[in-house]
């Protein structure tokens, strides 16, 4: 049993195998995207059943496998599924950073230490619920595609470099365009949602909270827009994530 | 391989779920020995899977007319709805003989990573059975019975915030905490906090 592995990581998706057992996807601090499986713990009689929810934060033993690895042992780090159930609309916001997360991170085995990080900041600060759910994963996305090589163009020009503020957004370009390189179709968002994309990538949250709150659905968009162009495909569970104001669900 | 329709059966069986190569094979040289009587009531039984089931216009459930048994029976108590997301689960919940109420089938749980949200599920019908009276008496309490996983219990949440301003209706979810026969050593962290926070005075 010498080449058992150990690591932490975020499970991302659960597949169910057979008639008890689950295939686990996990996001690993040091083994980037693991899948392994994870045998009878759809019984009820399991003992890690509930640890290897969505969305569990876990410390994990693999014995390795032919094809894929197997669990044999779980630890819970920090279940943030207990309290994200418990409101919709960050539950949604949750999902979305779980499916951006395992669409960015294409290889299994390769580390991705940042991504992990990220997923578990936006995971604890969506779980946490002090900020509304709807901008931490904008804050994520953007974050977590700057990781992926796609970081958006906020405030120098996408194409030629010119330093900004500029007024135009084009996502086909990367981001913001400077008047001169400005392709047709451009959007042009008010300057408080090109703002709020800036504090977003950042991390300003004072600023954040100072902008009016009408510029985040456009924020919203146009990284929703950026994301989906650069990762060429849609993610089926952005469109189901609840954009609600409403600060903390009771 | 076989050759022409061995394989084929072979091909098709293989694709039920828990049916290896292996045991697909089993099963069709069993079927090539079966008296013919035998092969045509399992043609029959297929072909009426397809055709002859209908879902109940009311609940939801698998069932052989337009209203399921269970909703056409009238002693059970039209004032309680248990609500679950799968026709198993329906059968579930009888077998505990516990439950005299009726049912609703959602259809599945609410789960954005699979595309499912609300919009896909029986959410709406469900609401409109609670506002429309059976046999004059009002539907007095919903029974929410998802999988106490991670997506049944965002569903279960979901529900809650849908229903809880509808006037004199109870909605309560069913409890969750240690199975009988087991051992509180060996029962998981998550499971045995909720049986604690859930815990009843006797």
């Amino acid at each position: 049993m010498a080449n058992l592995y150990r690591d932490t990581g975020i499970v991302l998706r659960v597949q169910k195998l057979g008639e008890a057992d689950r295939i686990i996807t996990l996001l690993t601090q040091k083994h980037g995207k693991v899948r392994a499986v994870a045998k009878g713990v759809r019984r009820t009689s399991s003992r890690f059943g509930a640890r290897l929810e969505p969305f569990g934060h876990v410390d994990v033993q693999f014995y390795p496998g032919r094809s894929l690895d197997v669990v044999t042992q779980v630890e819970t780090l920090d279940a943030f599924h207990v309290s994200l159930v418990g409101d919709y609309s960050r539950y949604t916001a949750a999902c979305a950073v779980l499916e951006t997360a395992d669409r960015l991170t294409a290889e299994e085995g390769e580390p991705a230490l940042r991504l992990y990080l990220l997923v578990t900041g936006a995971l604890r600060a969506l779980a946490a619920g002090e900020r509304d759910g709807s901008l931490v994963l904008d804050a994520f996305l953007m974050r977590a595609m700057s990781i992926a090589g796609w970081a958006p163009a906020v405030e120098e020009c996408a194409r030629c470099g010119e330093p900004g503020p500029h007024r135009a957004f084009n996502v086909q370009a990367g981001g913001v365009v400077c008047a001169n390189c400005r392709p047709a179709g451009s959007a042009t968002p008010s300057a408080e949602t090109l703002r709020l994309l800036v504090a977003l990538l950042h991390g300003e949250w004072d600023v954040v909270d100072a902008l009016p709150t009408g510029a985040r659905r456009d924020a919203s968009g146009l990284v929703a827009a950026h994301l989906q162009w650069h990762m060429e495909r849609q993610l089926r569970s952005l469109p189901l994530v609840e954009r609600t104001a409403r600060p903390v669900d009771g | 391989m076989y050759e022409g329709p061995v394989q084929d059966l072979i091909d098709e069986l293989g694709r039920l779920p828990g049916v290896g190569p292996k045991s697909a094979q089993r099963i069709a040289f069993h079927l090539l020995a079966a008296e013919p009587a035998d092969i045509g009531r399992l043609q029959d039984a297929l072909q009426k899977v397809k055709e002859g089931v209908v879902f109940c216009d009311v609940c939801g459930n698998v069932s052989a007319e337009t209203t399921c048994r269970i909703c056409r029976d009238t002693r059970r108590d039209v004032t309680l709805i248990c609500v679950v997301e799968e026709p198993k689960d329906v059968l579930a919940v009888e077998r505990t003989r516990e439950f005299k109420g009726r049912y609703h089938v959602l259809g599945g749980a609410l789960d954005p990573l699979s595309g499912v949200g609300p919009d896909q599920l029986r959410i709406r019908q469900l609401l409109q059975r609670i506002g429309n009276q059976v046999d004059g008496k009002d539907v007095a309490e919903i029974i929410i019975a998802t999988d106490p996983n991670t997506e049944g219990e965002a569903t279960a949440t979901y529900l809650v915030r849908m229903l809880r301003d509808f006037p004199g209706l109870t909605v309560t979810r069913l409890a969750s905490g240690l199975p009988m026969g087991g051992d509180l050593e060996f029962a998981d962290e998550l499971t045995l906090g909720r049986a604690m926070s859930g815990r009843r005075v006797v």
